[in-house]
């Protein structure tokens, strides 16, 4: 998988946010094997420095996404954006517009004119969108070469609500890198995504917040590994009656 | 000859108090200028909590912190009312899983516990065993306590040389590398129109948060958890959470005064957990993040049965008068 020209064998990326302790954390993203991790800024900017939280993820090795998570505006997540720039030395940015505080929907006015503003500057954008193939198509056109849709709202691992609508997404847009982003809680909902022929998953909640982080994301790094094998080994179509699994021709007769 | 301590925080007044009753003549050194001044021990929520704690604590934290309760109770008022663990009725599965990790509760009868929480929660936990303390006035006594003991306590004043025991929190950064400040922002309400007995949790996804009654109408709410060294004011946000948390857990808290506000940075090592270091001489008690009142009383013990078995210290022992 590329992003942004940047070649990424796992197709598992984590979240950093919720663990019991950053010690956790670490063997979760090292159990994961992923390869790239998301960091909130805002909330660790509130009037200072993370610094020794930040120094904890930069020494896991992987590549870092700053995250926009929380902000409300295109002012906010455009400030935000340009904060983690400087903090991080990194292009890319996950933009986050939040369009609903109790569902977290995103506001896709909002990112696509956010994204624009970033990708003029320069940023690698990495959207946290809905299934909507027009905003989608805005997002192209604004200067994203990844999508992330969302599975179900953040956090509420309900898994993929709308299959049928992240299939037509992957039809739709066969050559850009695609990310199921949120509402995965867990492995089974995982390996779905990778089986609808997203390029990757990302998740936080569901293995932060499992009663054993490391196992769960061990088992998560499974999941998508099992998906993307399947949907590159063409899984047979669903039908409605049996199709004997056995020759039926030559059988013994007693 | 006397142990000498840097720090008289929760931590720091722990192990003066151990060691003196373990027969040491101590002195306690602490830059602020007096008790009142203290950061992170002023604005701690007082919980001896260590069965909630566990939802997303290490075992060790039960293991250390049982002892607390009656540590503290030889001290100072500890309440022993446990407490009430409850979740808005769209979060209610934040308390399954609260359930689930935690030990030594049972469904709460909450109209029975909390009759002023009466039919606003359909599901609640209740951990009968825990208690709570006012950690100022837990502080001051414990002062007082150790003084009692022959501790000599400075304020205003830093340590003249290397210290043997170090219970600086956040401040020795300087020297425990992979030492951290986990910001917390709480604030105090006065209400007259709320009665509650005893710590309630509310259990959210984003922001869980507890209320401390600590008598005469006064409320603590705590805590934020933010991954930051800034010892800036609280922010709005912080805030806006806190206290929008106290009002959806009784609406009588609108009419509340906000009475104080407060940020304390928790010390904290990347397991969170509490560690005893020895450099160069000193003796570190430091890590003991959002549990310091509830971990200080094991750690200190830990510290004297060490330092009892350290020859150069023969000679810091006091004879113990009635």
């Amino acid at each position: 998988m590329q992003l942004y020209g940047t070649e990424i064998t796992s197709p598992l990326l984590l979240g950093t946010a919720q663990y019991p302790s950053p010690a956790i954390l670490g063997d979760a993203i090292r159990a994961s094997g992923t390869e790239v991790i998301t960091v909130s800024l805002r909330r660790e900017t509130a009037a200072g420095d993370g610094g020794a939280f930040w120094q904890i993820l930069k020494d896991l090795g992987c590549h870092i996404l700053p995250n926009t998570a929380g902000c409300h505006s295109v002012q906010e997540a455009v400030t935000t954006a340009r904060m983690a720039r400087d903090l991080f030395k990194t292009n890319w940015i996950k933009l986050e517009v939040i369009g609903n505080p109790d569902t977290l929907h995103p506001d896709v006015f909002g990112l696509v004119e956010a994204a624009g503003i970033l990708t003029g500057e320069g940023f690698e954008v990495f959207p946290y969108t809905t299934d909507d193939l027009s905003v989608a198509e805005q997002l192209i056109k604004a200067g994203c070469r990844v999508l992330m849709p969302w599975g179900a709202p953040i956090g509420s691992g309900q898994g993929l609500r709308t299959p049928d609508a992240l299939r037509s997404m992957r039809a739709h847009f066969p050559g850009t890198t695609l990310i199921v982003d949120a509402g995965i809680g867990k492995p089974s909902h995982a390996a779905q995504a990778m089986e609808l022929g997203f390029d990757a998953v990302l998740l936080n909640t569901a293995v932060a917040k499992a009663g054993n982080p490391a196992l769960m994301a061990a088992a998560m790094a499974r999941a998508v590994a099992a998906g993307r094998d399947a949907f590159r080994a063409q899984p047979i179509e669903p039908r409605d009656m049996a199709a004997p699994s056995t020759p039926v021709m030559g059988m013994a007769s007693l | 000859m006397s142990i000498t301590i840097a720090g008289a925080g929760v931590a720091g007044l722990s192990c003066a108090c151990e060691l003196a009753r373990a027969g040491f003549a101590v002195e306690v050194f602490e830059t602020a200028p007096s008790l009142d001044e203290n950061g992170c021990s002023r604005f701690a929520g007082g919980m001896l909590a260590p069965w909630c704690e566990t939802e997303s604590a290490e075992p060790e934290v039960l293991e250390l912190g049982a002892m607390a309760m009656d540590w503290w109770a030889g001290l100072t008022q500890v309440t022993k009312a446990g407490t009430l663990v409850v979740a808005p009725a769209r979060d209610s599965a934040e308390v399954s899983r609260f359930a689930s990790r935690t030990s030594a509760h049972r469904e709460a009868d909450i109209d029975a516990l909390e009759p002023a929480l009466k039919g606003r929660f359909a599901k609640g936990l209740f951990f009968a065993q825990e208690a709570h303390l006012d950690p100022r006035r837990a502080l001051s006594d414990l002062a007082d306590a150790c003084r009692d003991l022959g501790v000599v306590i400075h304020f205003g004043a830093a340590a003249p040389g290397p210290v043997d025991v170090d219970c600086r929190g956040i401040a020795a950064m300087d020297t425990l590398g992979d030492l951290r400040a986990v910001r917390g922002e709480m604030l105090m309400l006065r209400s007259r129109d709320v009665m509650l007995t005893r710590t309630v949790r509310m259990l959210h996804p984003r922001f869980p948060v507890y209320v401390v009654p600590r008598g005469d109408g006064v409320f603590m709410v705590g805590a934020t958890m933010i991954e930051s060294a800034g010892w800036g004011p609280i922010t709005l946000r912080s805030m806006m959470e806190l206290l929008g948390a106290a009002y959806a857990l009784h609406p009588g808290f609108a009419e509340a005064e906000i009475i104080e506000t407060g940020v304390g940075l928790r010390p904290a090592f990347p397991d969170n957990l509490p560690r005893m270091t020895e450099i160069d001489g000193t003796f570190y008690i430091n890590g003991l993040y959002r549990h310091g009142y509830l971990l200080a009383p094991a750690m200190a013990q830990r510290l004297a049965r060490r330092l009892l078995k350290e020859k150069r210290f023969d000679n810091h022992r006091q004879r113990r008068t009635a």
